[in-house]
Order: structure tokens, then C-alpha cells, then sequence
């Protein structure tokens, strides 16, 4: 659900969002205010015809003489047709040019939201809810929308109008206007009044509703379990509780905003009445009339000021509508400005990766082809350059690290991967795994201690060639809407149908993706939901393959597959890890027994390194973990 | 639909009248204004007596006073009708989805349920308030302007023969183009978003692979063409505007022109200025109505999607009943399978299980050893009648399943899900689902018996301790032993385990077996595992393929005739599969 804005509206906000919308439509923005005033002006009109018209009547009616008085009237009566018409052009360009601008300026927003987030550091993601996240795009966004495209034109016409209006009045008698600020005056007040108290159960509602909606998914989630339990009755009943609070919020919120609206116009009513009372004692009583255009009181004049009482009033009304909506629109645009203003992720590394040729004397030379070498070329402050060919040769050493300063997760740790070599990690949850594989891809930056690879520091080499060299298989499989086929070929974008198909087979997933209805072209959503939990780490353990990488890490790459088929998926797995460096985390240690180091960690240090075997003759950690002694949690 | 819906406004019929009522005063009153201030416009022209023109005055004042209080009140009631058929709604969706059967649940999503009694229930809620406010109102307004309209105005209301077909054509028009090409680009919309979801939940993937750029490219492209779609759409919608007011200026122009000569011609006694000012309020009132109207029409059509989901919850067939004449008592825990074959739906192609015939006796101990998906939690869950055979019968205490009181049946076997969870509240209250009204005591000797009580004793809070929503304060091994506690609490006759000792050490798991076998020996124990270690010991071990038994019998004899067994068994002591937190 929403959540009420708690950092506090910064007045720029405002300010920000109107001038992003001029400097998107730096002709087109203009031309639409000009619109808008001019309509709004043709708006307020009527009253001065009107007054002209009946005046017109005043003089003519008595003598029945419509051929004469024609010659008066028809001018005017043209003239407003005119204005009319113009009015109607403005008012139909404004609008055509507030659905384009309206829309180009959401996407743009969007677009920079996105662009602006695929730049962000994983801490971002990390520390920020996703629910949260989503609701900038939704939420927000939708907020956002409302504001540019009704609140802030509707505020520029409702002052505008207001304003002429009041001038117009003013030409006509100050008396009668008095009157009119005195009404408009206890409209605010009880506007005020009964906003606030709107607002108060709003805020209550938006609670109640996000107290119903988090019992509503626990109880959704845990349907099975209430059903086995017989707990029916029981969360029946609790559900009520929860369900009864939220229609008492709810109804008092409503209903203050509906009392809103037909209070206001009915104080509008009275008003009018009292207008018209008043006009008629003034005119019986001949009480002298005070005005800027020093008019005497008539007919003429008390007419048209009851139209402008309705409009001045409507428009006051239009006003205070408005107000919660741009209160809300901002807060909307003052998150999504926020998100726009993260600090996006650094990427200061110069060294990038080439593809290079081996002549036979053993230089390095960098080409455009693919030979299936790459090499780092490393430019250095004297102007020369070196390549250092990509083995995939991983250094860490005495690291330590921590997500938030100051809390050292990560404890003098050193770990050497040798081209080829496969380094498992191993201990519970929260010992460090995870956190290891973040340091060598630079997902977060290390705290003290050196990160090398192939001899050169990590810090220098540039993010994205980084990443590009390692391959990542996590725990939670996330797959892209798109066939199979294209989230294999997500991890090396010119693959061939061929070369998907063959790392599929590698990794053991054919077998599977052959047997779906539409093989390789069957269309995956929603995160690959209709295939098991297995299944999707097999397509994310081809999608890493098919990008060849000389280094991988398998995060927990085959915890849902059960531990027969992955001993059926082994051989496939092996073939794979085959000249590679391999970072391997596993809960099963059948998974990491061949590999030719494994680390167990505690607590961020690691206690215990060696092979299999050496480990299980230490008789330590690892050795009762073996034997199941210990419980890996 | 309608039909359905309208069952859960019960005791909100009578705000939802009284809301009726007052509105049609309110609108009553709201025409009647213009027409007697042309009466006191008239009267204050001719320069009548200030006493004649205070009176209407005051009853003008006094029916505006009316109108308010009959407006305020409406939307008071109409408020409260709607929240209250939200919260019946609600109530109601709730109670439908409490009755599902397992059949029925898994049609479902939780999420998607979620949002049904959410999102689309104050969908309706919205569309509702609409039509008991403005539905009524704006017809009537309509009319009644209409008629006062052509009683006071007479030859001037001929200017809404023309603007009100003109309007209507063109609401129409608009509504029959802007529907289609934003039902479509809604559609579009979500795709959008979702698109956004997948990059948030898999960055790691995307900064992982640096597809940063491509994901850019791909969703620039994805937002320009929506950009396009919501363009067009809201162009359309964007000649209401101009259309409403070129009829608003139509009238004026209209009124103001033959207004005045039919009131100078007439001398002023067929038309007055009064009336002429009254005419332009009765056009702004029939324009706004009609308009009110188009509105509505949108947005019932937009709540339709979300009302149909609603329904479809509520029309539901839970597909298990409780017999007529209920057995009421389980005499013990054996069970037999007699010919059972299953599948899940009558639809699906193949059975989930086929030809399944057991006897298992009372106070055995059976495990289950089997790959994933090879159905052998299908064969535990048609136990407790959770799903129904398709062919085939299952006795428990030698009487079919369908014989008993769902609730005796389900109270005696007692089952531990693999996909387990714990609720929000404290350690106690969860325990309590499994007996209301146990005691402390017993509280904690099950805890003792699933090896639960001593790491809750190790919490500040011992059993009081609060339990996080989707228990993740506990470990995984932790919230296991706490599920199986909690279904020890029921004292069953049958208790099955679903592989719920997955994340647990094997010494804690060897230790909560030998407690079963020394404390409930009665009990029927049946435990679905990955690991041999945690079957090797039972009296019957069934091996699960493909939805078949494959074999049945002691760890001994399938290590010689089993070859499935034989594999895992081979894998897991040569493996030493140790521990692990998965299906």
C-alpha cells in the first residue's frame, strides 16, 4: 500500500516539477499556458454581456421595439460568438497539447527513473524494499500524472478566473463584492474544517487498509496450513476484528468528503440568495452604489453579479478540490525525484577487456575478432599500454568488509584461486558466503585488503568488463518475461540459436526444455512461475554458460534440484566447470566435495581450508557437518 | 454478476435507500432554486417591496439550507453503504476462500486473492458510491432541468433540442473510441510494469551479465510505444472538453440572443430577464448531468473487470462436502489404500497417482522416499482429505475417508506441510492452533517431544516470544520443529510429516524420532524425507516414482531389491548428503 510521506515537502518540489515540464516543451508548455489564460479570461466574459444585454432589454422592453433594439444587441451577440469560438480553439488546443505533453513528460520521467536505477549500486536494492521501488513507478508516477495534467491547470484557471471575476465585481459595485468575500470567506472555513477531518480519517483508513492487507496475505499464504488445522472459524472471526475497524475508517473518511462538496455549494446557494436580497434592498432603498466604474445600482448590474457569484464561488470550490491532490502530487514527485537522485553506482576503472590475439613469440595483440582470447589492456600514466591475458586467476587478500560501516562482516580474509581451480565456500547462513562472491564481481567494494585478478586490482578494472568476465548463478533464479531461448541468451547477446542449445545441453537442461510444449520457444512469465524451482536454475545455469566465462560462481546454483537428478546433472556441471575458476556455495556438501579447496566460514573468518579429504582428517567443523553432527542454518 | 454483488449489501440496503431519498429531495430542490430566483430576479427588477422580496429570500434561503442538509446527509449514508458493502465484501470474499478446499486454492494464486479483496473490492466499492450518488442524480437532474426548463422558458428551451443530441452523440462517440484503445493500453501498462518488477527483483542478474544498457534500450523503447498508445487514447478523451463547452457557449449565445427579443418583443411578458438568467443555470445543470453521466459509464465499465474477480471467488464450488450422516469418531490409525488413483484435475492428462493400493496398520512407522515430483506428497495429503481420490477409496480406522465429519477426520490426522509456515503472533498462540485449549504443560512436553523447547527456552521471552510475519525470526530448522509441535498438539492417530525435518541436524532428527516411537507408539507415523538417514529405521519404507509405488518394504530389503533406494542410498553415504533446506 502507499505509504504517507514522512520526510517533509520540500517547496522546490513544486518548483522542480514545472520547470522539467517547460524544459521538455520549451514552445509547446508556453502556447498551452496562453491557452489557458486566454480561456480562462473568454470565461468570465458572460457577465459584462450579460450586463450589456439586459441593460439592453431594460431600455428596449418598454417599447416593445425588437427591429431597433436588434441594432444594439446583435453587435454584442456577435462579438461574444467571436470570443466564443476562439475559446473553443484554445480550449480544444490546450487539451490536445495536454494529452501529448502530459504523456511525453510521464515517459520521460520514466525513462530517467529507469535509466537512472540501472545505474544505482546493488546496496540500493539491497536496502530498499522492492515493494517500494515499484510504487515510485505506479504509485507515484500516477500521482505525478494528476498533478501536471489537472491540479496545476485547473489551479492556473480556477486564479484566474477567481481574480477577473473579483476585478469585474469590483467595476460594478464594492458592496455587493463585500458580501460575496464575506460568503466565500466562511466557504473556506468550513472547507477547511471539514478537509481536516477528511484527512485525519484518511490517513486512519490508509492504516486500517495496510493492517487488513497484511493479515489478508498472511491468512492467503497460509491457507493450506488453516485448512489442515481446521483454523477456519478462528480466522473468520479475527478477520472480522480487522475487517469492521477498516469500514469504520473507511466511512468516516468517505463520508466527510462526500458532506464536502454539497455543503459548499449550498453555502454557494445562500450566498446567491443573499446577493439577490441584497441587490433587490439596495435598488428598493436606492442606497447609493460604490464602485470603481461609479455605475448606479440596476437591474443590469445585479443580474450579471449573481452569475458571478455562482462562478466565483464554483471556482473557489474547484480550488479546494484541488489542493489535496497537489499536496499529494508533490509528495508523489518529491519520491520520485528522490529516486532520481540517489547516487548512482561509480565506475572508475580503466582497465577493459579485448579481445586479443596470441602471436607465436607470445605477444598480446588486441583485435576486433572473436579468437576466443580476451586480454586486459591497461593503460598507465606514462601513455604506454600493456596486456595482460585473461586466465582468470582470483586473489583475495586479508579482506575485510561491511555492508554498514563500522560493522565488520568479513574478517582478514585471503583466498587464491589459480586459473582452473574450484574454491567452494561452506558455513551457515550469514557466515560470509554470499558476501565474498559480492567482493570479486564489485557489487559492494571492500573495506581494507586487496582484491587481484590476474595480478591486476580489482578497483582498476572497469565495472562492466569485470562482470562480464565472471558468470553468476544465484539462489533465487530470476528469470525474464521472453521464450526460453531469449533468457538463455541473456548472458551473451550474440549467441546462436546453436550456441543457446549447446548450453543448455551442457548444463543439463535440454532434456527438460525439449519436453515443454514449445521447446525452446516456450514463453516464460512472471519469473518462469510455470516451470519448478529446479528447472530455473538449470536455464540460469545455461544462461551463464552460454556467456563463457573464464571465472563462475555458482551461488547456491543447484539447492532445488533434488539430489538425484543432480547427480544425473553432475557430469554435465563438471564439463562445464572445466578450465574455469569456479567459486562454488553450497548447503549440500555433496555438491562441493570434489572441489579442490573448500572454505568453511564462521562468523566472516574463515576456520578451516584444505581439500575434502584433508578437512575430513582435521576432524574439525567440517567433519562433523559430514557427519551431520551440526545443523547448517 | 450484479446479482452475486448485490447479495452482500444486506443490512446497507436501508443507508443505500435513504441515500436514494436524499438525493432525489436534494435534486428536487436543486431545480426548483433557479426557477424561484427568476421569480425574485423579476421581482427585484420591477422594483418590488422590500418585505415581498425578503420573503422569497428566506424561502430560497430555507430551501438551500434543505438542499445542504439533504446533500450532507447523502453523502453521509452513501458513505456508509459503501464502506459498509466493501466490508460485507470483504467478509464475504474472506469467508468463501476459508470454505476452499485444497482443489480450490491451488486454482488461486495468494497473491492474486489478495488482490481481489483489496484493489478490486474498493474498485467496487468506488463504482458503487457512484451509482447511488450520481446515477440517480444525474437522470434525474436531467429531467427535471428539462421539464422547469421548458415550463419557465417555453420557446428557449428549444435550445436544448440542439445541444442536448449534439452532447450525447458525441459523449457517446468519444466513450465507443477511448474504451477500446485504453483497455488495450492498460493491458500494455502492466506489462510495463512488470517489465520494471523483474529488473528490480533480478538486478543482480542484470548488473551480473552488465545489461544495464540493454535493459535501458529495451525499456526506452517499451515506454515510448505506451507513450504513443496512452497519447492517442487520451486525445480522444480530450475532446469532451471542447464538446462540453461549445454546447455551454451554444446555449448562452442561444438564450442570450432570442431571450432578449422575445423578451423586448414580448414587452417582457412572455420572457424576463429572470428567466433568462434561470435558463443559462438549467443548461450549465443538464450539460454537467449528462456529462456526469458519461463519466459514470467509464467508470463502470472500468470496475466491471474487478467486479467479474470478485465474482469468480464468490461462485466458487468448494468440491468436498461433509457427508449427510458424518462419522464422528476415528477408532484408530491404520490406513488402507485400496485401488486409488488420483489426479488433480478432471482436465489434467496425466494422474498424479496411479494404482496405489497400501495397508498400513495402526502405530506403524512408514517413510516415503521418492524425487521430486514424483507425487509422494499427493499421497500424503489424500489422508486427511485434503483432495479427493478420482478413483479408488482410502479407509482410515477402516472406514472411508468420506464417511467422516471433515473435521473429526482432519483433528485426527494431523499433518505437517513441507511448504509450512508459522503465523504473526507469539510462539504460544501459533502452538494453540493445534489445540485450542491445551495448557501450558502440554505446551511444552510436545515442544520437548519435536526438540523445540530448548532453543525457545533460550529466548528472552521464552513461549511468549513474538513470532515475525512469515516467521522470520525463527531458523528454518527452528520453525520446523515449532510446526511439528504444533501438530503433535492435536494428539493425533495418524501423523505425517512431509519432509518437515529437512533443514534439521540429523542427531536433533534421529532424537525427535526416537522421542515418537518411545512417547506415541499408537500413533501412526508416516515421514516423507530426502534423507535415508530419517527412514532407514521404519517399519515400512515406501519408494515413490513417477507417481507409482515403485517399491515397498524395510531398509534392508529395498537396499537389495530396490534400485532407486539402492542409488540414493549409494549418492548419500558416498555423498554425505548432510543438510539442506529444500524440497
Amino acid at each position: 500500500m502507499k505509504q504517507m510521506p514522512k520526510r517533509k515537502l520540500d517547496k522546490g518540489t513544486l518548483l522542480r516539477v514545472i520547470k522539467y515540464f517547460f524544459k521538455s516543451y520549451p514552445v509547446l508548455a508556453p502556447i498551452m499556458i496562453v491557452c489557458i489564460l486566454f480561456q480562462s479570461v473568454t470565461a468570465t466574459l458572460p457577465a459584462i454581456f450579460l450586463q450589456k444585454v439586459i441593460e439592453a432589454i431594460d431600455k428596449w422592453q418598454p417599447t416593445s421595439n425588437w427591429t431597433e433594439a436588434v441594432l444594439e444587441i446583435r453587435p454584442l451577440i456577435i462579438l461574444l460568438a467571436t470570443l466564443y469560438v476562439l475559446s473553443i480553439i484554445a480550449i480544444t488546443t490546450r487539451e490536445q497539447l495536454m494529452a501529448y505533453m502530459t504523456q511525453g513528460f510521464l515517459c520521460k520521467m520514466r525513462r530517467q527513473m529507469f535509466d537512472g536505477m540501472q545505474n544505482l549500486p546493488i546496496k540500493y536494492f539491497d536496502t530498499h524494499k522492492h515493494g517500494d521501488i515499484m510504487s515510485y513507478y505506479t504509485n507515484d508516477i500516477d500521482t505525478l500524472r494528476q498533478l501536471v495534467s489537472q491540479s496545476l491547470p485547473s489551479i492556473i484557471q480556477s486564479s484566474v478566473i477567481v481574480l477577473c471575476v473579483l476585478g469585474i465585481m469590483l467595476y460594478y459595485s464594492i458592496w455587493m463584492t463585500l458580501i460575496v468575500l464575506l460568503g466565500v470567506a466562511i466557504m473556506l472555513l468550513v472547507s477547511g474544517k471539514i478537509g481536516g477531518g477528511s484527512a485525519k480519517y484518511f490517513i486512519r483508513q490508509q492504516k486500517a487498509i495496510g493492517a487488513t492487507e497484511g493479515f489478508i496475505q498472511e491468512m492467503m499464504n497460509g491457507q493450506k496450513v488453516v485448512k489442515v488445522f481446521c483454523h477456519e472459524e478462528e480466522a473468520k472471526s479475527d478477520f472480522d476484528k480487522i475487517n469492521e475497524s477498516l469500514y469504520q475508517d473507511s466511512y468516516r473518511a468517505n463520508a466527510y468528503a462526500n458532506m464536502l462538496g454539497p455543503i459548499i455549494m449550498n453555502i454557494g446557494n445562500i450566498l446567491y440568495v443573499l446577493i439577490a436580497v441584497a441587490g433587490g434592498v439596495f435598488l428598493a432603498a436606492n442606497v447609493p452604489n460604490f464602485s470603481i466604474s461609479g455605475a448606479a445600482f440596476s437591474i443590469s448590474i445585479v443580474v450579471p453579479f449573481l452569475n458571478m457569484t455562482k462562478q466565483f464561488t464554483g471556482n473557489i470550490n474547484q480550488f479546494s478540490q484541488q489542493i489535496n491532490s497537489i499536496v499529494m502530487g508533490m509528495a508523489g514527485a518529491s519520491r520520485v525525484f528522490s529516486l532520481m537522485d540517489e547516487t548512482p553506482e561509480v565506475d572508475d576503472g580503466y582497465v577493459t577487456l579485448v579481445n586479443a590475439e596470441i602471436k607465436e613469440n607470445g605477444e598480446i595483440i588486441e583485435t576486433n575478432k572473436h579468437t576466443g582470447h580476451w586480454a586486459w589492456k591497461h593503460p598507465h600514466q606514462d601513455g604506454t599500454l600493456t596486456y595482460t591475458l585473461l586466465e582468470g586467476d582470483v586473489r583475495l587478500t586479508e579482506v575485510d568488509f561491511g555492508y554498514v560501516e563500522g560493522k565488520t562482516v568479513l574478517h582478514d580474509v585471503s583466498v587464491y584461486a589459480e586459473p582452473g581451480q574450484k574454491v567452494a565456500f561452506v558455513g551457515a547462513t550469514g557466515a560470509g558466503k554470499t558476501t565474498i562472491t559480492n567482493l570479486i564481481n564489485r557489487f559492494y567494494d571492500i573495506a581494507d585488503g586487496k582484491v587481484r585478478y590476474d595480478g591486476i586490482n580489482i578497483n582498476k578494472i572497469k565495472k562492466s568488463d569485470l562482470r562480464k568476465s565472471l558468470g553468476i548463478v544465484l539462489q533465487d533464479t530470476n528469470l525474464f518475461t521472453g521464450t526460453v531461448m531469449d533468457n538463455i541468451r541473456y548472458g551473451n547477446l550474440e549467441a546462436t540459436d546453436e550456441e543457446c542449445i549447446a548450453a543448455a545441453k551442457l548444463s543439463g537442461a535440454d532434456t527438460f526444455i525439449t519436453r515443454l510444449p514449445d521447446g525452446y520457444e516456450t514463453l516464460l512469465t512472471n519469473n518462469g512461475s510455470n516451470l519448478s524451482g529446479g528447472q530455473r536454475q538449470l536455464i540460469a545455469i545455461a544462461r551463464a554458460a552460454v556467456a563463457d566465462p573464464p571465472v563462475m560462481i555458482l551461488d547456491e546454483a543447484t539447492s532445488s534440484i533434488d539430489t538425484r537428478t543432480e547427480a544425473i546433472v553432475q557430469r554435465g556441471m563438471d564439463k562445464l566447470m572445466e578450465g574455469r575458476t569456479v567459486f562454488v556455495i553450497a548447503h549440500r556438501l555433496s555438491t562441493i566435495m570434489n572441489s579442490d579447496v573448500i572454505m568453511v566460514l564462521e562468523k566472516g573468518r574463515i576456520i578451516e581450508r584444505g581439500s575434502h579429504e584433508q578437512l575430513l582428517e582435521q576432524k574439525g567443523t567440517y567433519y562433523q557437518l559430514y557427519t551431520g553432527a551440526f545443523e547448517l542454518e | 454478476m450484479i446479482r452475486q454483488l448485490a447479495k452482500s449489501v444486506r443490512e446497507y440496503k436501508k443507508p443505500a435507500l435513504f441515500t436514494l431519498l436524499f438525493i432525489i429531495l436534494e435534486v428536487v430542490i436543486e431545480c426548483l432554486i433557479p426557477f424561484i430566483t427568476a421569480d425574485l430576479v423579476n421581482k427585484v427588477k420591477t422594483g418590488a417591496e422590500v418585505v415581498e422580496i425578503c420573503k422569497i429570500g428566506a424561502l430560497l434561503a430555507g430551501m438551500a439550507i434543505c438542499s445542504l442538509a439533504c446533500g450532507g446527509l447523502a453523502g453521509f449514508t452513501c458513505a456508509k453503504a459503501s464502506a459498509g458493502f466493501a466490508k460485507n465484501l470483504r467478509h464475504d470474499v474472506f469467508r468463501k476462500v476459508q470454505d476452499f478446499t485444497f482443489t480450490n486454492i491451488d486454482k488461486f494464486s495468494a497473491t492474486s486473492l489478495v488482490t481481489r479483496m483489496t484493489t478490486d473490492i474498493a474498485n467496487v466499492q468506488m463504482a458503487f458510491m457512484m451509482i447511488i450518488r450520481t446515477a440517480v442524480r444525474s437522470p434525474l437532474m436531467f429531467i427535471f432541468s428539462i421539464i422547469m426548463a421548458y415550463v419557465m422558458g417555453g420557446a428557449l428551451s428549444t435550445t436544448f433540442v440542439v445541444i442536448v443530441p449534439i452532447l450525447i452523440c458525441g459523449l457517446l462517440l468519444i466513450a465507443k473510441k477511448a474504451m477500446p484503445a485504453f483497455r488495450s493500453v492498460f493491458k500494455k501498462y502492466d506489462n510495463l510494469n512488470e517489465s520494471i518488477e523483474e529488473n528490480v527483483r533480478g538486478m543482480r542478474v542484470v548488473k551480473g551479465f552488465s545489461r544495464e544498457e540493454y535493459e535501458k534500450e529495451k525499456f526506452g523503447l517499451a515506454a515510448e510505444n505506451i507513450r504513443k498508445d496512452f497519447t492517442k487514447a487520451e486525445r480522444i478523451v480530450a475532446m469532451n472538453t471542447p464538446l462540453m463547452q461549445f454546447c455551454l457557449y451554444f446555449n448562452m449565445v442561444f438564450v442570450l440572443f432570442v431571450g432578449s427579443k422575445l423578451s423586448i418583443s414580448s414587452g417582457g411578458t412572455l420572457i424576463n430577464v429572470g428567466e433568462i438568467s434561470a435558463m443559462l443555470t438549467y443548461g450549465m445543470q443538464i450539460l454537467m448531468s449528462l456529462m456526469m453521466l458519461s463519466m459514470i459509464y467509464v467508470m463502470l465499465t472500468m470496475s466491471s473487470e474487478s467486479a467479474k474477480r470478485i465474482c469468480e471467488v464468490l461462485q466458487e464450488l468448494p468440491d468436498l462436502q461433509n457427508p449427510v450422516n458424518p462419522v464422528m469418531e476415528v477408532n484408530d490409525g491404520s490406513i488402507d489404500f485400496n485401488n486409488v488413483s488420483f489426479k488433480y484435475s478432471e482436465k489434467a492428462k496425466r494422474y498424479a497417482l496411479e494404482d496405489i493400493n497400501l495397508h498400513i496398520k495402526s502405530g506403524m512407522t512408514v517413510g516415503i522416499i521418492g524425487g521430486t515430483g514424483s507425487s509422494k506428497s499427493s499421497l500424503v495429503q489424500l489422508i486427511p482429505r485434503l483432495y479427493d481420490t478420482t478413483t479408488g477409496n482410502i479407509c482410515v480406522g477402516g472406514v472411508d475417508v468420506k464417511d467422516y465429519d471433515i473435521e473429526t477426520l482432519r483433528s485426527s490426522v494431523s499433518m505437517v506441510l513441507q511448504k509450512n509456515m508459522l503465523f504473526s503472533g507469539t510462539i504460544k498462540e501459533n502452538l494453540r492452533w493445534g489445540n485450542k485449549n491445551a495448557t501450558d504443560e502440554e505446551l511444552i512436553e510436545a515442544c520437548r517431544l519435536a526438540q523445540a523447547d530448548d532453543f525457545i527456552q533460550s529466548f528472552p521471552d521464552k513461549y511468549d516470544t513474538k513470532i515475525e510475519q512469515g516467521g522470520t525470526n525463527v531458523s528454518g530448522g527452528q520453525k520446523q520443529r515449532l510446526c511439528i509441535a504444533r501438530a503433535l498438539l492435536k494428539k493425533p492417530k495418524i501423523l505425517i510429516l512431509d519432509d518437515s525435518t529437512s533443514a534439521v541436524d540429523m542427531k536433533t532428527d534421529a532424537l525427535i524420532r526416537a522421542g515418537f516411537k518411545k512417547f506415541i507408539p499408537e500413533t501412526t507415523k508416516i515421514i516423507i524425507a530426502q534423507r535415508i538417514a530419517s527412514v532407514e529405521e521404519a517399519d515400512m519404507i515406501i519408494v515413490m516414482e513417477n507417481g507409482k509405488i515403485d517399491a515397498v518394504g524395510r531398509h534392508e530389503e529395498l537396499l537389495v531389491t530396490c534400485k532407486i533406494y539402492q542409488e540414493v542410498y549409494n549418492q548419500q553415504t558416498n555423498g554425505g548428503v548432510s543438510d539442506e533446506a529444500n524440497a
